[in-house]
């Protein structure tokens, strides 16, 4: 049997064994199996990627069962392996390996552990189809299997009314990505008459230049299928307009955050594209509108993350921005260097998530960074490991010698920005210049607030409600460094050994991988599961100086700001704030996103659905059809009586004569 | 195949039930409905392995002449073959599930077992006056449930029942008469191939319509769904949604499509109209229900309006997935109908804030509800997807617009039912009795697991329940083809770039530079 099927089935089989076994099965039982299982398909998918990275591994696609036969419309469960995929496998199962064996020690109180271990497995299978998936609609299936596992695991503390809010609202605002999603497969069909993305993308170019009509209008048919294909990945991937999820995504318990919010599903859309992207490649159009949507989001996102307070929310912010660098990536034509910053992407985000795990695990549920500081001392090693992340994610490398892991990647992709010599091409790569500072200021101000400065802790709740069940009895001393006499303790070893190897990806991974992802021998390693442009590889590498060093030199002046407004003039934030006044709000209040849709779409919806069901349904039909006609008789004579208690009989009576005149007719014809 | 007749013993072994329960006491009426519920679920087990996939059009055909023409004429094709395993799936359930009823017990399992006799009769009927038969007879059986063992408001539920019925029905025979006139015959194979003059189908149409769309329902006339099942008892909730509402759908797929095919191309820009406002309208009335059992009827209504869309698309994909659509939809309003009466046997009560926080003394409870609360919003991996994708791609090939209005319905379906699903199983446990009430028992738990089963086979291998029905398919489909309408989509030609442009890069086998 093909490894691929074990790597894929392991975790379904483990969520069934754990979801069905629950309580009876017993905690340890059921994390034990899940995380066997993870580590299992983890162990058969590195082999798996190193095939792809040394050449020898040929794409192939494993049969499993046929699913439906409709007329042409045909598609089968069937495990697609190439180099893409491969990229993906050693993601998904490495860190979510990880994140089960993290969430040991994470949840060791929680209880309901064999329900959290059972959701996380079953979203790693359903990711795993998504990855494989040889088709659109097993695309979908797993794109809407992600998107039930992420609602469950939001949910997950379900007595919580933000958690199951956060948790509907992830599910519907994805849902409407996925009508485009739908829209894209429907519209795919119709015009190549197979959803098999093989077949598809061989055909793609074809079709160029041709034209459809959608919605009245007549429109280039490679651009309506593409851009509504992307409207589902602006969903999954948390892209402006269709982002105010994720933020929200966040009540989720933080293992979840770190798997499905930065390492894997969000990044479904940015795997999507890339998939796609000889088919892509057929729109000008379509590639513009990727590469504006990404650059609109990095920058916006990243604005918003430099105003946030909670710890994970910062990092949500984050990961939407640098999803928004994987679409400019995309957009300009380098899924090379768009999947190269999902692979470092998701060893640093998932690490610093994790890390800030272990900061709330030893903050005692504090999330708020305004009630960290001096933490450095206290949780040295979580310190180490977030400051790897920071240092991957701020891009800090030095050209040629040696750089972290998302110096590599984020570089790459502002270089093929640059590169691709067009307008849109120019607009990401301000964009993303400008991003870049901000970016190193949040991720410092983030390290600086929590590490850094005097303990902020006695004015946090939780803290003072653990110093109170500690000190409960003991009579209460008085602590005037600002620590309340709370003592945060370092992670347990669980929670460290996740933390190391991913730190070890987010130092390395960068380094070692750039060679194979980006170079202008990527070719052999991509074999044409990506759409692949050694053209632009050269323009990459031929960008002038200066734009080689703009990244480090914004990443440094972004560093040089966090260190003056978070070290050195700790007053100096607030007053910009207030001096900034209405635009701080804005940004702070997320753009006001979430009033607007309020206003816009959920308030109109039970407002509209209230007015069609007492106006409509009772006001109009139900008055002037049934008991208009009750009335009537009622009026008309003592007739009302019998027809409420002998309507049945009436009924029946009208049928049969109405049978027996038919009879009869037929007879007398 | 041969001798035995299958269909008139799973009318005769129903029948025989409906009668014994008449004569007996409580206890035993309740364990004469059972067994005699799943012999005939048995036997549908039978009749569907011993249907012949890609064999005559018409199996088990039995005919026995009675007088002038008007005959004792059963026989399935695939179509009738799902529908009737569909009722005969669904009727022990039904009836583990009446287990609260105590009033008159024997009459009301007489009144399911008669139900059960009339619905297999409608989809094994092929004279038209003997469909006539059942059809409408087959809702007495449903009024007496409605009107003896329903709730408070149940006089004006099945008034409302009533009064749309009979309109419709009345049309419905007058055009039966004239076709039997005007074709000679009452047989409806034959019918089926049958060209009525354009001019006429119209009429047809419209009075086949107007039994059709109410019994669907369509909107505007819906309004007698949302009562009718609100006052139901459970088990009637379950057969009303899970089996006669598909006789719409049975009705246009076997009468208005093959026999008008012209004047259903004609009105399909009406179903069209109704249907699409039918899923937004319906969708946003469920979403501000405070009824559990309304919700979910509203529901029904956008679900229906899919399979209604479907039909007229007049291509494979979108007959087959409102086939798809109907079975699925049975099954699992039948299941969320089962859920529901779940735990108003503990609260009597259907009030969705009178609950909360089900996961935490409900967990059995709270998955199964789960399961299929995403089979009703169509998550794929479930029955719920596989129709309802294959009808939108059927019906994308004939109008972007209409697509794009009822696929809204994924996003709205989402919303009513995760919102209804957080109101009663998740939050804290705000209301004592509610927190106090036991998990599923055993009867409860063999009424659900099977319904989920089937959920989750249909929606992985859909293919068990798609290859009875392709030939039949097949052949409404070429039926209907003269009259198929074209599509707005009309892509033409691509102009793909010079090759050298591609060259120039080195292209590589899959149109990549």
């Amino acid at each position: 049997m093909d490894p691929i099927l074990f790597i894929v089935f392991l975790p379904l089989l483990a969520a069934a064994i754990a979801g069905l076994g629950n309580r009876a099965l017993g905690n340890v039982a059921a994390k034990s199996v899940t995380t066997l299982a993870l580590f299992a398909a983890c162990l058969l998918s590195w082999p798996i990627f190193i095939g792809s990275v040394s050449g020898h591994a040929e794409p192939h696609v494993v049969q499993v069962l046929h699913w439906v036969q409709s007329g042409s419309l045909n598609f089968d469960w069937a495990l697609r392996v190439d180099t893409l995929t491969a990229v993906m496998l050693v993601v998904v199962t490495t860190v979510s390996a990880l994140v089960h064996l993290y969430s040991w020690g994470y949840m060791a109180e929680d209880p309901d552990q064999p329900r959290f271990f059972a959701y996380l497995s079953l979203f790693t299978f359903a990711m795993l189809m998504l990855v494989t998936a040889d088709n659109l609609v097993q695309m979908f299936f797993g794109w809407e299997g992600v998107g039930l596992a992420s609602y469950l695991l939001i949910g997950f503390w379900f007595r919580k009314p933000s958690a199951s809010a956060a948790a509907i609202k992830a599910f519907v605002v994805n849902r409407v990505g996925d009508l485009g999603f739908m829209l894209g497969i429907f519209g795919t069909f119709l015009v190549f008459n197979t959803v098999s993305i093989p077949e598809i993308l061989v055909r793609a170019p074809g079709m160029a230049g041709s034209t459809i009509g959608f919605l009245g209008y007549r429109l280039d048919t490679m651009t309506v299928l593409c851009v509504l294909l992307f409207i589902g990945a602006m969903g999954k991937s948390a892209q402006l307009g269709l982002h105010t999820w994720l933020p929200d995504a966040m009540e989720g318990p933080t293992p979840v955050s770190a798997l499905i919010h930065a390492a894997t599903m969000v990044t479904a859309g940015v795997f999507m594209v890339c998939r796609l992207s000889p088919m892509f490649q057929t729109s000008e159009t379509a590639m513009n509108v990727v590469t504006y949507v990404g650059a609109a989001t990095l920058f916006f996102a990243a604005t918003i993350g430099t105003t946030q307070w909670d710890i994970k929310r910062v990092i949500a912010y984050s990961t939407c921005s640098q999803l928004g660098y994987m679409f400019v990536a995309a957009g300009v034509g380098a899924p090379g260097a768009a999947m190269f910053h999902l692979f470092t992407h998701a060893f640093f985000k998932a690490l610093l998530f994790l890390g800030a795990g272990s900061v709330i695990h030893a903050m005692h549920h504090e999330q708020d960074m305004r009630f960290y500081g001096g933490l450095r001392k206290h949780i040295p090693l979580t310190f180490w490991a977030m400051m790897a992340g920071t240092l991957a994610i701020t891009g800090v490398g030095i050209v040629d010698l040696f750089g972290f892991a998302g110096f590599y990647s984020k570089d790459s992709i502002l270089e093929a920005a640059y590169g691709a010599h067009s307008q849109s091409g120019s607009v990401g790569f301000w964009a993303g210049i400008a991003a870049a500072l901000l970016t190193s200021f949040y991720s410092w101000r983030l390290v600086f607030l929590t590490f850094y400065g005097k303990p902020r802790w006695d004015q946090s709740e939780h803290v003072q409600h653990a110093v109170h069940d500690d000190h409960h009895g003991h009579g209460r001393k008085h602590h005037d460094d600002g620590t309340a006499g709370y003592h945060p303790h370092e992670s347990p070893l669980n929670m460290l050994i996740p933390l190391g190897v991913l730190s070890l990806g987010a130092v390395a991974a960068g380094y070692v991988f750039a060679h194979d992802f980006i170079s202008e021998g990527a070719g052999h390693f991509w074999r044409g599961s990506v759409a692949f442009s050694e053209e632009l590889i050269h323009h990459m590498h031929g960008v002038p100086l200066w734009v080689k060093w703009a990244p480090f030199a914004v990443m440094v002046t972004g560093f040089l700001i966090a260190c003056y407004g978070y070290l050195i003039n700790t007053a100096f934030p607030g007053k910009l704030a207030a001096a900034l006044g209405p635009v701080y709000r804005f940004v702070y209040n997320k753009w006001y996103f979430d009033e607007l849709y309020d206003r816009l779409f959920v308030r109109p919806a039970f407002w509209l659905g209230d007015r069609f069901w007492k106006l409509g349904d009772i006001g109009l039909i139900d008055r002037f059809g049934p008991n208009g006609a009750a009335w009537a008789v009622a009026r008309g004579s003592s007739f009302a009586q019998k027809v409420q208690t002998g309507y049945l009989y009436s009924y029946a009576l009208v049928m049969l004569l109405g049978l027996t005149a038919a009879i009869t007719w037929v007879m007398v014809h | 195949m041969f001798g035995l007749p299958i269909l008139s013993l799973m009318l005769l072994v129903p029948l025989a039930g409906a009668i014994a329960c008449l004569l007996v006491e409580a206890k035993a009426a309740r364990t004469i409905a059972l067994v005699a519920t799943t012999v005939d679920f048995l036997l549908g087990i039978v009749l569907w392995n011993r249907y012949e996939i890609g064999g005559a059009q018409w199996q088990f055909t039995e005919n026995a002449p009675l007088f002038a023409g008007f005959a004792w004429k059963l026989g399935i094709d695939g179509i009738a073959l799902m529908l009737i395993e569909l009722s005969v799936f669904l009727m022990p359930i039904c009836i583990l599930a009446s287990k609260a009823i105590e009033k008159r017990v024997g009459e009301y399992m007489a009144a399911f077992l008669l139900m059960e006799v009339l619905m297999i009769g409608v989809f094994a009927a092929q004279d038209l006056f003997l469909f006539y038969i059942f059809f409408e007879a087959g809702l007495i059986p449903m009024y007496l449930i409605i009107g003896i063992w329903g709730g408070a408001e149940r006089i004006y539920a099945s008034y409302k029942f009533f009064l749309y019925t009979l309109l419709g029905s009345v049309l419905m025979l007058i055009a039966m008469l004239w076709m039997v006139n005007e074709a000679g015959t009452t047989d409806i194979p034959t019918l089926m191939a049958y060209d009525f003059p354009v001019a006429a189908q119209k009429w047809l149409w419209l009075a086949f319509f107007a039994s059709f769309a109410v019994k669907m329902p369509m909107w505007p006339v819906h309004t007698w769904l949302p009562d009718a099942h609100v006052q139901a008892p459970t088990a009637g909730s379950v057969i009303l949604a899970g089996v006669l509402l598909k006789m719409g759908g049975y009705g246009f797929i076997r009468f208005s499509l093959p026999m008008f095919p012209q004047a259903s191309a004609d009105y399909a820009g009406l179903v069209f109209a109704l249907s699409m406002v039918a899923v937004v309208y319906t969708s946003l009335v469920a979403l501000v229900q405070h009824d559990m059992k309304k919700l979910i009827a509203y529901s029904s209504v956008a679900h229906m309006a899919i399979v209604t869309v479907g039909l007229f698309a007049f291509n494979v994909q979108g007959l087959e997935g409102s086939m798809v659509v109907m079975l699925s939809h049975g099954l699992v309003s039948g299941a969320l109908f089962l859920c529901v009466g779940v735990i108003y046997d503990r609260l009597h009560t259907r009030e969705i804030a009178r609950y909360g926080g089900l996961s935490i003394n409900m967990p059995k409870y709270a998955l199964f509800f789960m399961l299929f609360t995403m089979a009703s919003v169509g998550l794929p991996g479930t029955s719920g997807f596989v129709g309802e994708f294959l009808s939108l791609a059927g019906i994308y090939q004939v109008s972007s617009w209409v697509t794009l209005v009822c696929t809204t319905g994924i996003i709205l379906g989402a919303g009513y039912m995760l919102y209804l699903y957080r109101r009663v199983a998740f939050g804290e446990q705000k209301n004592a009795d509610a927190a106090a009430m036991p998990d599923l028992d055993a009867r409860e738990w063999i009424m659900l697991a099977p319904i989920a089963a089937a959920v989750l086979w249909m929606g992985v291998y859909p293919e068990s329940f798609l290859a009875p029905m392709r030939a039949d398919i097949a052949a409404l489909d070429a039926r209907l083809a003269a009259a198929r309408p074209e599509g707005d989509a009309k892509p033409t030609a691509g102009q793909p770039k010079v090759a050298e442009e591609h060259a120039a890069h080195g292209a590589a086998p899959e149109g990549a530079h």
